[in-house]
């Protein structure tokens, strides 16, 4: 079986898996972390979304010995103890959730748009959020959420 | 879902790869995996053995060669996307990549797995035949170049032999006065071509010269380039009247697609529509 060493939300860990554990699994199943949900399972509706090596990836479609050496984020990494981030208090502000299912992998690749574009128009945020999916439908105010905390980030900067 | 227990190997370089495969005829290459994983989970492919090939570094490189772009197969479609020299030379491969899944997956997902894989209805096939580019493999017994036109034999089938894998593909320097764009009406879930259209045109004072026109997701064989389109077009004025003749002349004498996203004859009609609104974006209409 394949030994992985990866480093989750600053905390290393190494483990041996199966060749065929998928990596959402491992961190929901043998690290506890079950922040990061597991939706459609076909890659296509994006709650299982996580930072590998700062890129938001959908940890469904992906072993767990792919990342093997990567740095990892769950959407339980993100707050600074009790600190939110601010998409977290964006999400609450602005009521990006209702059921909540989606909104960890909702939050994650928000977080990687952000990185890469700080100021997004509303156009920039819904196509950079298109491979995730509210059952809800709640995008207006999923939309307003990263609004809220792309202003949040860039008074802070 | 969970995929059929497999083993998994990663290989330091293409060619402990290739001797990996030799070994191994039931393994499959993995890079990305975000075909073949899911088709994994779906039952629809158990290989013994899994080759990770995503992080050997000869893979993984965009490179100017000969006034053209040399792309490692196991850049990721972002890679692709977000390279200054392709978005200045390659319209095509930057709508193109563009539109495949989304950001997880463009993050993830290879040109190089994307290709050996075939799909039918996939973006970069068309981009790659549009552009004349060509697809170098390794195996067993040696190196070899392929022109994107003769790699695409089928559906889910290429010109790779048992053992090859994908290394490099080559796309040539752009003509002068030449542009390239894709156009595509997508599944909206998927975000897989229902109708994909790849246009490389080439004007000089007004008459186009050259133009490699393809298309995706139109044909049960998957990408295939469109040569009465071309041929409609060449020695013509780069007008509306033109493309829209030679538009008319897309997808006849294919044996069509069909599925329960479109029929055969709605997929035929959207491949002439297509074909037209590339056409307008490469003659700049």
């Amino acid at each position: 079986m394949p030994k992985i060493t990866v480093t989750v939300n600053g905390t290393q860990h190494t483990h041996e898996v199966e060749g065929r554990l998928l990596l959402v699994h491992y961190l929901r199943d043998v690290l506890g972390l079950t922040g990061t949900h597991v939706g459609c399972d076909t890659s296509s509706c994006g709650a299982c979304t996580i930072h590998l090596n700062g890129n938001a990836v959908k940890s469904c479609s992906m072993l767990a010995a792919q990342a093997d050496g990567a740095t990892i984020t769950t959407i339980e990494g993100l707050a600074s103890g009790d600190e939110l981030h601010p998409l977290q208090v964006g999400f609450k502000e602005e009521h990006g959730l209702q059921c909540g299912f989606c909104t960890p992998g909702m939050i994650m690749c928000a977080a990687d748009l952000l990185n890469r574009n700080p100021n997004p128009t509303e156009q920039e945020i819904r196509e950079g959020l298109e491979g995730n999916i509210c059952r809800c439908t709640g995008y207006h105010n999923i939309v307003r959420a990263v609004q809220h905390a792309a202003g949040q980030l860039e008074a802070a900067s | 879902m969970i995929p059929q227990a497999v083993d998994y190997k990663r290989a330091g370089s293409v060619s402990e790869a290739i001797s990996l495969l030799a070994e191994n005829p039931d393994a499959k290459i993995l890079a990305g995996g975000h075909s073949l994983i899911p088709a994994m989970k779906l039952r629809l492919n158990s290989p013994s053995l899994l080759i990770d090939i995503a992080r050997i570094p000869e893979l993984r490189y965009i490179e100017v060669r000969d006034g053209g772009v040399a792309i490692g197969a196991a850049s990721t479609h972002h890679d692709i996307i977000s390279n200054a020299e392709i978005q200045s030379r390659y319209g095509v491969m930057i709508e193109a990549g563009e539109l495949i899944g989304d950001t997880q997956v463009r993050n993830v997902g290879t040109l190089g797995g994307s290709i050996a894989h075939a799909d039918p209805s996939a973006d970069w096939p068309a981009a790659l035949i549009a552009l004349n580019a060509s697809i170098k493999v390794e195996g067993p017994n040696g190196a070899r170049e392929i022109p994107a036109t003769e790699f695409f034999l089928g559906f889910f089938y290429t010109a790779l032999e048992e053992g090859e894998i994908v290394t490099e593909v080559v796309l040539p320097a752009p003509a002068a006065g030449s542009r390239s764009v894709y156009r595509k009406f997508m599944q909206p879930a998927s975000r897989f071509a229902i109708v994909g259209c790849a246009a490389s045109v080439t004007i000089d004072g007004g008459t186009i010269t050259d133009a490699t026109i393809s298309l995706t997701g139109v044909s049960a064989d998957g990408a295939f380039l469109d040569e009465a389109v071309g041929a409609a077009l060449i020695g013509k004025s780069a007008s509306l009247e033109t493309i829209e003749a030679a538009a008319n002349a897309a997808a006849e004498g294919v044996e069509l697609n069909e599925d329960h996203y479109a029929s055969k004859a709605y997929r035929k009609h959207l491949a002439k529509v297509y074909t037209k609104r590339a056409l307008a974006g490469a003659c700049g209409l």
